[in-house]
């Protein structure tokens, strides 16, 4: 054994274990290590001095399996492994706001640790439905799109589809920067975790911040690309347990933004093959549903308490492909999407917003009258009907030619090009109160004969339809 | 009752615990386990060892620990208290979680599904010499003002009464009547127990005939279930399972619906209890909570619970079928429970073989929707239930022929097919007329014939045939244009719009056209399939399709659905809609058009 072991076994007194019988990849494997728990954090001291964090993943009287946090480089068989007595936990309080950490939840800023505050588990414990209420609060984005058809609600875990390449981050960022609850003016505190980013994606959310000041009301958790992969599963964990501290201790409204969700499912199926699990498709593994629920269901908003917890992911689509398992399983357990198109992007629309296959489940809770203006939920439900018609118009008439279109599917037409350019397109800093966008949809739709306009109530064109005003 | 036998832990891999130490552990036997005392069920045993799945979550459990084997299987309470209820996947009321533990569910509480401190106002029908047999109902409850609890004798059971308490008030857990079985005492009391994963006997099995009336027109009219049957529900996400079975359990006209929202979102359970509180029974006026048990093992709780709750949920049905009541079981989403047995089975290390499912796969979907039929109840007085299961399916990317997909398909009786092309338009239930089956069509056309109108199967297929041939003509035009086809096509096409739009579509989530009475159902399919038959005899008789199209009251049936005036504003409008095709036949002076 190398000197420096020996002097880690002196300086940390109480109970170790010697030399492991495997170092796979991440994992390392203890023979009679009967004493360590399922999920609790041992401390690992290397040949080369360094001291490493690890999880155990599986706990046994003749053997335990560890995951390895922090790089393996450098790391034999011949580590000395100390059990800390507890599961991963961080530390909260006041003081996290303005921070930023990293995977480990070590500070990134220069600044020391956080000592004051409650240790809480990272893994969250499940908020029990009774103890929900339902989201309901209208959060004005100030992006047309996505306040006029696809309306956010606090609480809501609402991802974004992407390609890498296109504006995701900068529609991300738009949001949080515009977020307001209407009528109350109260903007949201944010919780960025970044998991496994470049430096440049990293820097662009920072700034952002700092450029509205928000950094005040912000904390960062960061997993750069560099960084081991296997911190990605701490990341949004460590993150969430930040948001729902500051949501539902502290009473604030909180936006998490989670970007890129589709690293931290690469290194789910990473250390599952290091594992030697059974694969599922394209060799996620099975449980990559239920472990992803465990994330996003930590949204939410608590019956009784102030805050609310609000989650915007982005996933990148690998291959563009909506079918790949990572966006489709978060799908089935988010609250809508937005997904994004190259089409669009290639022909200048910002933000690129493919608005069929997206959907926002929350809407219909948390708009109409009373909430936003009466004719918000017909007016979406007629834009996507036409526009639908247009898009199939369009694809009709690549076939056919326009010309040979009837009268009516070339009036829809028109209308997609209309709806694009003058709805969907807006500016980066362009923030739109929820009227104009209202207003905007009608003039689009008003290019429609009225009576094809079924799916508004007439008393409502009657109020609304710009030749009535 | 067994002796409490301890063992101790010596493995820990997620859910699967495995131990040693227990003399004659059986398969099934309930153990705690741990110093927190997690809840599990013995899933294997080899050797000197076991494996139990757990059904909380294990972490920081170490190996040493001991468990505690209880000598019984997995059971669940049945009784009066279980309406009105929410309980985890494992039968816990959550209520009682939250105000022990706050908003967030911690570990290793223990709490009994049915309270024990709730007295029930117990009237006895059965007196001192009676016999009793399995089934028999020996007296009642008013569980919830809008549902009387028939007591029953659980059916292992005979015995005369030597011992009745009078009527008055009691807990789930007092004596109300002993009998004598051969010698050995029985007490019966208003709780008692069955296995989760067996099913409930009954006499015997009725065919299913009427319909389970859900007020969804593409349902009743195009792909009805009959009260017993079997249907799924398959779709990509967002495709709208959880909406349409939210307002299945609403508004369909069943007596009692068991809803368990197995790995799906919290909010939807949220959602569901808000409006379960709201929604009131027009009869009576009260929150149809008070017929309803619902069951949540929400997608962040233990994986292992969700393949728990989908036998509770079923246990709890049958028991309230063998009531006599027409018992509506729905589960969101089967897939989720499907996964969890493949995540339990790959932890014990048992064979994938298709997508890493178990080989057992097929033969768990089956035996889960064989408890649903239709029953002669065991015991006297003589009662009739069903219970109906209705289980969504969620296949990865939306493809049907994955296993649970297929395997389900095959032992349903009914499909409705999810679309994702239809749920882009916006068009819901966006349940596919061309992919979408049912088996009980045929079988409940007596009861439309008899309750309805003798005419309603006929314009049944008269619908399906329009919209069939409208979708054949549509490929065709999309590769010729539309305006290449003849008008006969196009006003097909016409026609197909006005059903899908006017009829199919049916979004409202409350007001008139949430729910669609029959006779509404059957008076709007009138009005579009005779209003296309007259419209083809004009056009055959070279009146233009434009002419017909350009027909207000054409715009007019794809709204009239959501005329408060409800079944009268349709018969109106059919009389407008007939004037109309008879003065356009007045003008290009040809006969036909119009009532003759
Ligand atoms: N009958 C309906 N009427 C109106 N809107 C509907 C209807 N069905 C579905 N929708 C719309 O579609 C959205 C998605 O529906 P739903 O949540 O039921 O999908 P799902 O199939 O259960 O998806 P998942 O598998 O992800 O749970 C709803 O939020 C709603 O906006
Ligand atoms: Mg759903």
């Amino acid at each position: 054994m190398s000197d420096l072991l020996e002097r880690a076994l002196h300086r940390y007194p109480g109970k170790m274990y010697r030399g492991a019988s495997e170092l796979r990849g991440s994992l390392l494997v203890l023979e009679g290590a009967p004493d360590l728990a399922y999920g609790e954090v041992v401390r690992i001291y290397g040949e080369d001095g360094r001291e490493r964090l690890g999880r155990v993943l599986e706990a046994g009287v003749d053997r335990a399996l560890i995951e390895v946090l922090g790089d393996v480089e450098g790391l034999s068989t011949d580590v000395l492994v100390k059990p800390t007595g507890s599961t991963f936990k961080v530390r909260v309080s006041e003081e996290l706001l303005g921070r930023m950490f990293n995977g480990r939840f070590e500070p990134i800023d220069g600044h020391p640790p956080v000592v004051h505050g409650e240790l809480r588990d990272i893994t969250g414990a499940p908020m029990n439905p009774v103890s929900r209420e339902h989201p309901s609060q209208f959060i004005q984005t100030g992006v047309s799109v996505i306040d006029g058809m696809l309306s956010l609600v606090r609480g809501q875990k609402l991802p974004i589809f992407s390609v890498s390449g296109l504006p995701h981050d900068l529609l991300a960022a738009q949001i949080a920067r515009q977020a307001t609850v209407r009528g109350e003016g109260e903007s949201f505190a944010v919780v960025f975790a970044g998991i496994g980013l470049t430096r440049d994606e990293a820097g662009f959310f920072i700034e952002q911040f700092k450029e509205t000041g928000a950094i005040e009301r912000m904390v960062a958790v960061i997993n750069l690309a560099e960084d081991p992969p296997i911190e990605r599963l701490l990341t949004p964990r460590i993150a969430l347990t930040v948001a729902e501290y500051l949501a539902f201790d502290m009473g604030m409204h909180v936006l998490t933004i989670m970007t890129d969700m589709t690293n931290y499912c690469e290194a789910l199926r990473e250390l599952s093959a290091a594992r030697g699990e059974v694969p599922g498709r394209l060799g996620y593994p099975g449980y990559m549903y239920s472990d992803l629920a465990t994330i996003y269901e930590r949204a939410g908003v608590i019956r009784g308490r102030r805050g609310s917890l609000t989650l915007l992911p982005i996933v990148t689509m690998p291959g563009g492909d909506l079918r790949h398992p990572i966006p489709d399983l978060t799908g089935y357990i988010t609250e809508g999407q937005v997904i994004l198109s190259q089409d669009l992007h290639a022909r200048g629309i910002y933000p690129p917003v493919n608005v069929l296959p997206s959907l926002s489940r929350l809407m219909r809770a948390g708009v109409g009258a009373g909430k936003t203006r009466e004719d918000h939920t017909y007016v979406a439900d007629q834009l996507y009907d036409a526009y639908s018609r247009g898009v199939r118009a369009r694809d009709l008439a690549r076939v056919v030619g326009a010309i040979n279109l009837s009268e009516r599917l070339r009036r829809y037409l028109k209308f997609a090009d209309a709806f694009e350019q003058e709805f969907l397109s807006q500016g980066f800093y362009e923030n739109r109160s929820l009227e104009e966008t209202l207003d905007r949809a009608w003039r689009v739709l008003s290019l429609l004969p009225e009576e094809e306009l079924v799916r508004i109530p007439v008393e409502i064109i009657k109020k609304y339809h710009p030749s009535y005003r | 009752m067994a002796q409490p036998r301890v063992g101790r832990v010596v493995r820990v891999a997620g859910p699967i615990v495995e131990g040693e130490g227990i003399e004659g552990i059986e398969m099934g036997e309930v153990v705690y386990v741990g110093y927190e005392q997690l809840l599990g069920e013995v899933v294997r045993i080899s050797g000197g060892r076991f494996s139990a799945q757990v059904y909380e979550d294990t972490e920081g459990l170490r190996p040493g620990e001991p468990i505690v084997a209880t000598g019984r299987p997995f059971v669940v309470e049945l009784g009066p208290g279980l309406l009105a209820s929410v309980i985890d996947g494992i039968g816990r009321p959550l209520k009682m979680i939250e105000e022990r533990m706050g908003p967030f569910i911690g570990r290793g509480l223990r709490v009994n599904t049915l309270p024990r401190d709730r007295r029930w106002e117990y009237r006895p029908l059965v007196k001192r010499g009676d016999e009793l047999g399995p089934g028999d109902v020996f007296g009642v409850v008013q569980e919830t003002p809008l549902v009387e609890h028939r007591l029953m004798v659980p059916p292992e059971v005979h015995g005369v009464v030597v011992d009745a308490a009078p009527e008055g008030s009691y807990a789930v857990d007092e004596p109300l009547v002993t009998l004598d079985a051969g010698g050995s005492k029985v007490e019966l009391t208003m709780k008692q127990e069955w296995p989760a994963r067996r099913p409930r006997p009954y006499a015997e099995r009725l065919p299913c005939k009427t319909p389970l009336i859900t007020g969804q027109r593409v349902i009743d009219t195009l792909f009805p279930v009959a009260k017993g049957g079997t249907v799924a529900i398959p779709g990509g996400f967002g495709t709208g399972k959880t909406v349409t079975l939210h307002k299945i359990s609403m508004y369909s006209d069943s007596k009692i619906v068991v809803y368990i929202g197995c790995g799906e979102r919290g909010n939807e359970v949220a959602e569901m209890l808000e409006g379960f509180s709201e929604l009131v029974d027009p009869a009576t006026g009260r929150p149809i909570m008070e017929r309803s048990v619902i069951i949540a093992n929400t997608s962040n709780m233990p994986v292992s619970a969700r393949e728990a709750s989908i036998h509770i949920g079923a246990t709890i049905a049958e028991y309230y079928r063998d009531q006599g009541y027409d018992v509506t079981l729905i589960a969101d989403s089967t897939s989720r429970w499907a996964e969890a047995l493949r995540e339990v089975g790959s932890r014990l290390g048992e064979l994938p073989v298709e997508e890493g499912y178990p080989a057992y796969l097929p033969d768990s979907i089956a035996r889960f929707y064989e408890r649903a039929g239709r029953v002669k109840a065991l015991g006297r007085p003589e009662r009739f239930g069903s219970l109906t299961i209705i289980g969504a399916v969620s296949p990865p990317g939306g493809d049907f022929s994955e296993p649970v997909t297929v395997y389900t398909l095959r032992f349903v009786g009914c499909m409705w097919a999810l679309d994702t092309e239809l749920a882009y338009r916006r068009h819901f239930p966006a349940i596919n007329w061309m992919r979408s089956f049912s088996r009980y069509a045929e079988e409940v056309e007596k009861w439309w014939s008899e309750n309805v109108s003798p005419e309603f199967a006929r314009y049944r297929r008269k619908a399906l045939q329009i919209l069939s041939l409208a979708s054949e003509i549509e490929s065709i035009a999309s590769i010729v244009g539309e305006s290449a086809l003849p008008d006969e096509q196009r006003l097909v096409l016409l026609a197909a719009e006005v059903l899908r739009e006017g009829f199919l579509r049916q979004v409202a989530l409350r007001g008139e056209d949430t729910f669609c009475e029959p006779v509404k159902q059957f008076w709007l399919l009138k009005l579009m399939v005779d209003f296309f038959d007259k419209a083809y005899e004009l056009v055959r008789s070279r009146v233009p399709a434009e002419e017909i199209a350009s027909l207000p009251a054409v715009h007019v049936m794809q709204r009239v659905k959501e005329d408060e005036r409800g079944v009268e504003a349709v018969r109106e409008l059919y009389e407008r809609v007939m004037r109309d095709l008879k003065g356009l036949a007045e003008k290009y002076g040809v006969s036909g058009g119009g009532r003759e």
